[in-house]
């Protein structure tokens, strides 16, 4: 399995807070090949962020690593020395993180941190400046040249979210982690910026790890998704094929919600009654009971694995396992 | 930028305005003739007129007001009554000494502040934080007056690695009178920078922005100093020129237990002897200090942050 590219190993990752340690992901395995674009998509508050920081060791103060590996072509990355994960990011890992409002230094020149992230390369600041230049235009930036001595501020949300993604791309990293790139934009924004990432991956042949709760634009970009609830795995596997045929209740009430059209963006984010359980207060069995419609006396008392249902198709739900009993 | 300097030097040349007529009106409040305290007993009925004449002090006060307001905006504060001499002169003369105290003061303490406050938010928590938090509240709770004639004492007289008194004469004799007044007002200054420093870093360390800088790989040392205490210090800049009425009453104990020359030993010297146009001269230069200080910083904030600069 030469292609794989990052392979996310029963990976669990605590917060410690005064409430106590907050199981933010628990177990979590799936992997990326090269080239290959995934989607990882969940509620607010499911550890989605949480998730992507920990792949490039970028997480607040107060996290633990409890167990589990992240290998981006072998390399245990949560054992990588600083020295080895700072010459990994963004060069062969970059990341769009969320809220493209906070992204960048609100004191320093669109252009100067442009320039910044260069720092590997030995090129002189006007080549560099060139770059950052034509890589703005790349993303569908106009007049890109001047734009450069701007600030941040000077820009609107949906243009923040262009430069952060050119940043990214500037590299031609090998995995691009995107997280929630188009949540804060209006519909016709969000098309737009996906349909710029799928050109520039299909130039750059890059992986994408794409985050979102519009499984929509999942449906579009992905060839396949990674379904996370409160900090679990519940379902992966082939995009087409889940959205067919899902295998987790959690997943077919995603979809329920939402139109599955990136054009036709659902007027409000995805709802399902009830609430994510308490991650500092986990309740036995399994964790989307509360909020199932099909929950069984089983599901209260036994942990339901995440199990393989076919060639890459994985659910943790005791429902397929009455079927394969049945 | 050039449109916000413009607007902010107006509004400070309004508030000079209103400052300054509130402390000329204030001097004159202050019951006891001045004339006759000036002159003392000796004075003589045809000298006390002709001071009177002299100071407008017959006229009706808005009428005095509008004398000296004609006179300043000729560059004129009035003669001093004792010497003779132009007061703007004097004044001026005397200007020099405090400014070079305050800017030595000022540049070690900012200096030491912003590093140990950098430092400790750099490792928040650690041993040397705490013992850097502990000193930082010492200093901070040291009045300039105290630590004067503290080190006055142990240093110059004392230990003499320092001069006691005076302004000294050449560059090294000028700077080697300047360390313990410097020190002595300097000194709070560095606990209140150092603490101001550590939580506005900490905060901005914690910003997203940092870990965008960091997701690109680079250096951890760029990203304090360069994306972070950049941010950090702007809470220092205004504080220091907000602080400048401070840095200039520690000033004036300081030009006393030095026995320095200078705008405080000037404005307390002529308060006793009532030599009104000393006192409205170097009231007026001190306020003039405070707003062009209190400007200066926001320009500087502006200059510094382009997002304050859009704002205004
Ligand atoms: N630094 C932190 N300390 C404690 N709890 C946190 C911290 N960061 C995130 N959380 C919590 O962890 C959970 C997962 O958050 P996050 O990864 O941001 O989810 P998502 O990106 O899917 O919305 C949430 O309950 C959130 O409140
Ligand atoms: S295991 Fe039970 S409660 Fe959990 S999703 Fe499946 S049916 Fe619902
Ligand atoms: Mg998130």
């Amino acid at each position: 399995m030469t292609d794989t590219l990052l392979e996310i190993d029963h990976l669990s990752v605590d917060y410690e807070t005064a409430r106590g340690d907050l199981k933010a992901l628990r177990d979590i395995t799936f992997d990326i090949r090269k080239g290959e674009i995934v989607g990882i998509v969940g509620e607010s508050g499911c550890g989605k962020s949480t998730l992507i920081s920990s792949i490039l060791r970028l997480t607040a103060p107060n996290t633990r690593f409890r167990e589990g590996e992240v290998r981006f072509k072998g390399q245990d990355l949560l054992k990588a020395s600083e020295r080895q994960m700072r010459d990994l990011r963004g060069a062969d890992i970059s990341i769009v993180f969320q809220d493209p409002m906070q992204t960048h230094n609100p004191v320093l020149s669109i252009g100067q941190q442009m320039v910044d992230i260069q720092h590997r390369s030995k090129a002189s600041k006007a080549e560099k400046l060139d770059r950052a230049a034509k890589m703005l235009g790349a993303v569908g930036i106009p007049d890109a040249q001047a734009r450069l001595k701007q600030f941040p501020h000077e820009f609107s949300g949906g243009m923040r979210q262009r430069i952060a993604i050119a940043m990214a791309l500037m590299s031609e990293p090998d995995l691009l982690i995107a997280d929630e790139p188009t949540t804060a934009l209006d519909a016709t924004l969000e098309v737009q910026i996906i349909e710029r990432l799928q050109e520039l991956q299909s130039e750059l042949h890059c992986a994408i790890l794409f985050i979102s709760h519009h499984l929509g634009v999942i449906a579009e970009l992905c060839d396949r998704v990674v379904v996370m609830y409160a900090g679990a795995v519940v379902e992966s596997g082939d995009v087409r094929e889940i959205f067919h045929d899902p295998k987790h209740p959690y997943t077919r009430r995603l979809i329920d919600c939402d139109p599955g059209h990136i054009k036709e963006r659902a007027r409000v984010l995805p709802t399902i009654p009830g609430e994510v359980p308490d991650l500092a207060n986990l309740p036995g069995g399994c964790i989307f009971r509360d909020r199932c419609d099909q929950a069984m006396p089983r599901c209260a008392n036994e942990v339901p694995p995440l199990e393989q249902l076919r060639e890459g198709h994985h659910a943790a739900c005791w429902l397929n396992h009455e079927e394969v009993a049945s | 930028m050039l449109n916000f300097a413009i607007r902010r030097f107006g509004l400070a040349l309004l508030i000079l305005f209103v400052a300054v007529t509130v402390m000329f009106l204030m001097i004159r409040a202050v019951p006891g003739d001045p004339v006759q305290i000036m002159l003392g007993p000796r004075a003589t009925p045809e000298l006390q007129a002709r001071l009177t004449a002299e100071l407008a002090l017959d006229q009706p006060i808005w009428r005095q007001l509008v004398i000296f307001y004609t006179n300043l905006v000729q560059g004129d504060l009035g003669i001093d009554v004792f010497s003779g001499r132009s007061v703007t002169e004097i004044v001026f003369q005397q200007l020099p000494h405090t400014l070079w105290l305050i800017l030595a003061a000022i540049t070690w303490s900012a200096a030491l502040g912003i590093g140990i406050g950098a430092y400790a938010a750099a490792h928040p928590n650690t041993l040397i934080d705490r013992i850097t938090a502990a000193i930082s509240v010492s200093f901070v709770a040291a009045p300039a007056f105290v630590v004067a004639l503290l080190s006055l004492l142990i240093f110059a007289v004392h230990l003499q690695w320092f001069p006691a008194i005076g302004a000294g004469e050449g560059f090294w004799g000028r700077l080697n009178h300047l360390v313990l007044p410097a020190f002595a007002i300097g000194l709070s200054w560095v606990g209140y920078i150092a603490r101001l420093v550590r939580a506005s870093m900490l905060e901005v360390m914690g910003e997203n922005h940092v870990r965008t800088a960091r997701a690109f790989g680079i250096n951890e040392r760029r990203v304090v100093l360069v994306y972070a205490l950049r941010i950090a210090i702007l809470p220092v800049v205004t504080v220091i020129g907000v602080g400048m009425g401070f840095l200039l009453s520690s000033a004036v104990f300081a030009e006393i237990v030095f026995a320095r020359p200078g705008l405080g030993k000037l404005v307390i010297d002529s308060i006793t002897t009532r030599n009104y146009p000393i006192v409205m001269g170097s009231v007026l230069i001190s306020t003039a200090l405070f707003v062009i200080s209190t400007a200066l910083a926001d320009l500087i904030n502006a200059w510094l942050d382009p997002r304050a600069r859009a704002a205004k």
